[in-house]
């Protein structure tokens, strides 16, 4: 192997790596906070690498139809818990959020996907539907669940992964889809070609990983959600809406995934399932990190993403095999080092 | 444990089900579909709804037990009935391998390490040559009984519903034993078990096991009725799809498990075979109706369908009073039982720069009751913790009879004859208080899971469940006896804790603030009770706030102030102790 192979290696590698990072942040955030093991995440990919993808080709997406289908339920939702003391505010207020907005989007998506939409247009729409689609789903799906157990939230969020993955078929069919650069062009620097698609790549993982750390550090709201994440009887106690919290954690995670599936869907061909296995990569570096460390899920994302890129080029037959058994002794190793504590399950 | 009946007639209505006239052979499958189904999250409830150790991995197991057979009897032309043991070998010892890594892993580590090494393996299974990879292994000869060949569906269904019935009442008989309560105390944590004498690690690597065996058990049927094997049904997918069998069920119930396959491939059958109907169209239609059924069923009933079924039966609380003629053999106990049982000398323990215990030295003589008291943070628990090896002492060092026990696990201090209470109550909630109190003599009992699964240790359950009887009436519970433990007032469980502490048959008795939450009238029960058990040759060592209680009742009281020892004495002279009263009054007298 020589040099020249070995660097490009190292590049796929870090490419990769950084999407299994902005995903394994934001698994962390929302196992963190509602103690979700966030399966459709894989979906989120998906879901935003092919709105982006069939708006630039000039087709409607039907996500902009699920989000207006899945708001109409929360609206449901909202409803029927509040059922003992309506009142108008709270009605306008559920209406406008679950009905009128995702409306509004499918309105434009239709007018926009016609005339096939430059660029921005497309990411913007795809981020804003996707984005949707993770908060009412958290209101449908998994906030009447909140109280249960890790592991009743964990098959529910199976079911979840399921029904959005068929969907998914429904939406785009079998075939794969490629999207257009985000950005074109790129420079040499030696033996090396940086193409500006994974320059995007590189600097939207690291703005994201400074924006989330600035968000949990220095706002109110990320204070909130690292209390709900600590304790969440303490934080509703101390005046912390959990739901709102909880909201905020999917609200985010489906616009990294859906950011994610746009800054890949121009490199690799996407399938409406090929979300599950690029998420289970961004939950390997995620366990790597321990579920709770953001820069440590970073490095491990990068780890991930160097670990398979060169077992791709040796063995690639044992590709999956090497990259998942790289858990293991991660795990061992974590457990060593921190005992088991007393913990009160149920 | 329940009635022999409903299963009996289960087992009947089971065996008829093939000779009903006009049976559409297409049911007989999905019957055997249900059944491996079963078998599979029957190991789950153990492991997941009982253990509480969530694996996402059991498919992977049913693969080595599918592989196993398939290999063997093609390649080397092995009888199927030869690579039923060797099947079940093999998957128990991959098992042993891959849960000595496991079952270690603490929260929520341990589900994410059963996903990660199951899906290596599906990745495995589908590249190595041997097993031939991703086309699998095709031609495995059918089981037969002499001349008589299961090749329908309808003959190995027989062999399907024995053994899910077998390992269902094998698995029955293991939860209701010795053994049994061990593993049920896993998930409420396992510092009460281990305080008893439970090797937890060990108890959940039996789980692991047992799991393990049955979904090997389960990938033996499957290979001898697909009459063939690839890596499909035994990755990812398939684990989370075994999980959620049993969640749907109903985790904690063995028939939650068999009712959950039932629901599940009935219901993925229905879906896939009229869907296409009422929605004509392209996609998976029924895996997006079958992904949002699966999280309504969930809403509506998050305990899974068992349990929510039994609450329509009428409730069956009054158990068989256990006979208490029945006596349990005493602990051995070391000559010289006089003068000093317990000696804490210097004990310090440090937590980062917090000094929680610093430099105790006491002593407790037999025949003894001495208190331990002091302010909120005095360090009293965390001197018991050192004690019982809960905690280990950063130094100092504590003594029993003469003999240095520095950091010994708390199942070796148990075995010293050193039982305790806990200040937070931990008891099993869902047992009933003769089963947590049982657990209590889990080291005078000796009957080990083989013995239990095939009844062989009734014997010794029913002398273990009468000493359990004999302390609750002991200690004035026999009323409660059969409700679940969750269910008592939290006064009426720390007793149950006292209850299960003199299952050990202790000389040294040690109490996290046992009069806490009772009444006037139970405390001076607890205070004769006390006096009684002193009076019969054992020590008290207690942590209580009760200072009417304690003054009446300790021969002597030590007392901490953060940290430190600050007096010593009768409880006369610590009454007018300066020290002590500006401990608790943080005035000068």
């Amino acid at each position: 192997m020589n040099t020249t192979i070995m660097l490009f290696l190292v590049q796929d590698g870090i490419t990769n790596g950084a999407i299994y990072a902005l995903l394994g942040l934001a698994l962390v955030l929302v196992f963190a906070v509602t103690r979700v093991i966030l399966i459709p995440q894989g979906e989120f990919v998906t879901y935003g690498a092919l709105t982006y993808a069939s708006l630039a080709a000039g087709q409607m997406p039907g996500t902009a139809k699920l989000a207006l289908a899945l708001g109409i339920g929360a609206f449901a939702f909202d409803l029927f818990v509040a059922r003992k003391a309506l009142h108008g505010r709270l009605i306008v207020r559920s209406a406008l959020t679950n009905i009128v907005l995702p409306a509004i989007v499918l309105a434009l998506t239709v007018y926009f996907a016609a005339q096939k939409p430059p660029v921005a247009v497309s990411i913007a729409l795809s981020l804003v539907i996707v984005a949707m689609i993770g908060l009412y789903l958290y209101r449908v799906a998994f906030q009447p669940l909140a109280h249960t157990s890790v592991l009743v939230l964990l098959i529910a969020s199976v079911g979840v992964h399921l029904a959005l993955q068929g969907l998914g078929l429904l939406f785009f069919g079998a075939e794969g889809q490629r999207g257009p650069a985000v950005l074109s062009g790129g420079f040499t620097a030696g033996s090396l070609r940086f193409t500006g698609q994974s320059l995007t790549v590189y600097s939207i993982t690291i703005a994201f990983i400074v924006a989330l750390w600035l968000f949990f550090g220095l706002t109110l709201y990320g204070k909130a959600l690292r209390a709900t994440a600590v304790n969440r009887l303490g934080a509703r106690l101390v005046g912390i809406r959990t739901t709102l919290s909880g909201q905020i954690a999917f609200l985010l995670a489906s616009v990294i995934g859906a950011l994610s599936g746009i800054m890949i869907v121009p490199i690799t061909t996407l399938y409406y399932d090929s979300g599950f296995l690029i998420g289970l990569k961004g939950f390997v570096a995620a366990i790597i990190g321990g579920l709770v460390s953001y820069p440590l899920t970073a490095v491990a994302a990068l780890v991930v993403g160097l670990v398979e890129a060169f077992s791709s080029f040796y063995a690639s037959n044992y590709k999956e095999v090497i990259v998942f058994m790289l858990l293991i002794p991660v795990l061992l190793l974590r457990s060593l080092a921190a005992p088991a504590v007393e913990e009160e399950k149920d | 444990m329940q009635g022999r009946l409903p299963i009996i007639v289960f087992a009947l209505v089971m065996a008829a089900i093939p000779f009903v006239p006009g049976m559409p052979p297409f049911w007989i499958v999905l019957l055997d579909n249900i059944g491996l189904a079963a078998l599979v999250a029957m190991g789950l409830v153990l492991l997941t709804g009982v253990g509480g150790l969530t694996s996402f991995g059991q498919a992977a197991f049913v693969g080595f037990g599918a592989y196993t057979t398939a290999v063997l009897s093609t390649a080397y032309g092995l009888s199927p009935w030869l690579t039923l043991p060797l099947s079940l070998v093999v998957s128990g010892s991959l098992a042993v391998l891959l849960g000595l890594i496991t079952v270690r892993l603490s929260g929520h580590y341990l589900p994410l390490g059963t996903l990660a090494w199951g899906l290596g393996l599906f990745y495995l299974f589908s590249k190595l040559e041997f097993l031939g990879r991703n086309d699998g292994i095709s031609a495995i000869p059918p089981l037969s009984i002499g001349t008589f060949k299961m090749l329908s569906p309808g003959s190995i269904y027989y062999a399907i519903w024995v053994a899910v019935i077998v390992s269902a009442l094998l698995t029955m008989n293991l939860l209701d034993s010795r053994t049994g309560r061990a593993i049920r105390a896993l998930r409420r944590g396992h510092v009460a078990a281990e305080a008893f004498g439970v090797h937890t690690p060990r108890a959940k690597l039996l789980v692991f096991i047992h799991a393990a065996v049955l979904a090997g058990l389960s990938g033996w049927l499957y290979a001898h009725l697909q009459r063939a094997v690839n890596p499909t049904p035994f990755g990812a997918q398939a684990g989370i799809e075994y999980l959620f069998i049993a969640v749907v069920g109903g985790a904690g119930y063995v028939w939650g498990g068999v009712l959950g396959a039932a629901i599940v491939v009935v219901l993925k059958e229905v879906l896939q075979s009229y869907l296409p109907l009422i929605l004509p169209g392209s996609g998976q239609v029924e895996t997006i109706v079958f992904g949002i059924m699966l999280v309504a069923l969930l809403q509506l009933a998050p305990g899974g369908l068992w349990p929510w079924l039994m609450s329509f039966l009428p409730e069956r609380t009054s158990g068989k009073k256990p006979d208490t003629s029945l006596k349990l053999e005493q602990r051995p106990r070391a000559p010289g039982q006089s003068g000093i049982l317990l000696q804490v000398d210097k004990a310090r323990k440090q937590f980062g720069g917090v000094v929680a215990v610093n430099n105790v030295s006491f002593d407790v003589q037999a025949r003894e009751i001495v208190a331990l008291i002091g302010p909120n943070g005095a360090g009293k628990s965390t001197t018991f913790n050192l004690i019982t090896g809960v905690l280990s002492a950063t130094s100092g060092s504590v003594s029993v009879l003469g003999k240095k026990v520095d950091n010994a696990p708390p199942q070796e201090i148990v075995k010293l004859g050193i039982s305790r209470t806990f200040q937070h109550v931990k008891l099993v909630p869902d047992m009933t208080v003769l089963e947590n109190v049982a657990i209590g003599a889990h080291l005078r009992g000796h009957s080990g899971p083989i013995a239990s699964m095939l009844r062989l240790d009734r014997a010794d359950e029913a002398r273990l469940l009468a000493e359990a009887a004999r302390q609750i009436e002991r200690v004035g519970l026999a009323d409660q006896m059969h409700q679940l433990a969750g269910s008592l007032s939290l006064g009426q469980q720390r007793i149950v804790e006292i209850a299960r502490a003199l299952c050990v048959d202790p000389m040294l008795l040690l109490l996290d603030e046992p009069a806490a939450g009772l009444r006037h009238m139970e405390k001076q029960q607890l205070a004769k009770l006390l006096r009684d058990l002193r009076d019969g040759g054992m020590s008290v060592l207690l942590v209580e706030h009760d200072m009417g209680f304690v003054m009446n009742l300790a021969d002597r009281i030590v007392v901490l102030d953060f940290g430190t020892k600050i007096a010593e004495g009768t409880p006369a002279t610590i009454k007018t102790n300066p020290e002590v009263i500006k401990a608790y009054l943080g005035v000068a007298a």
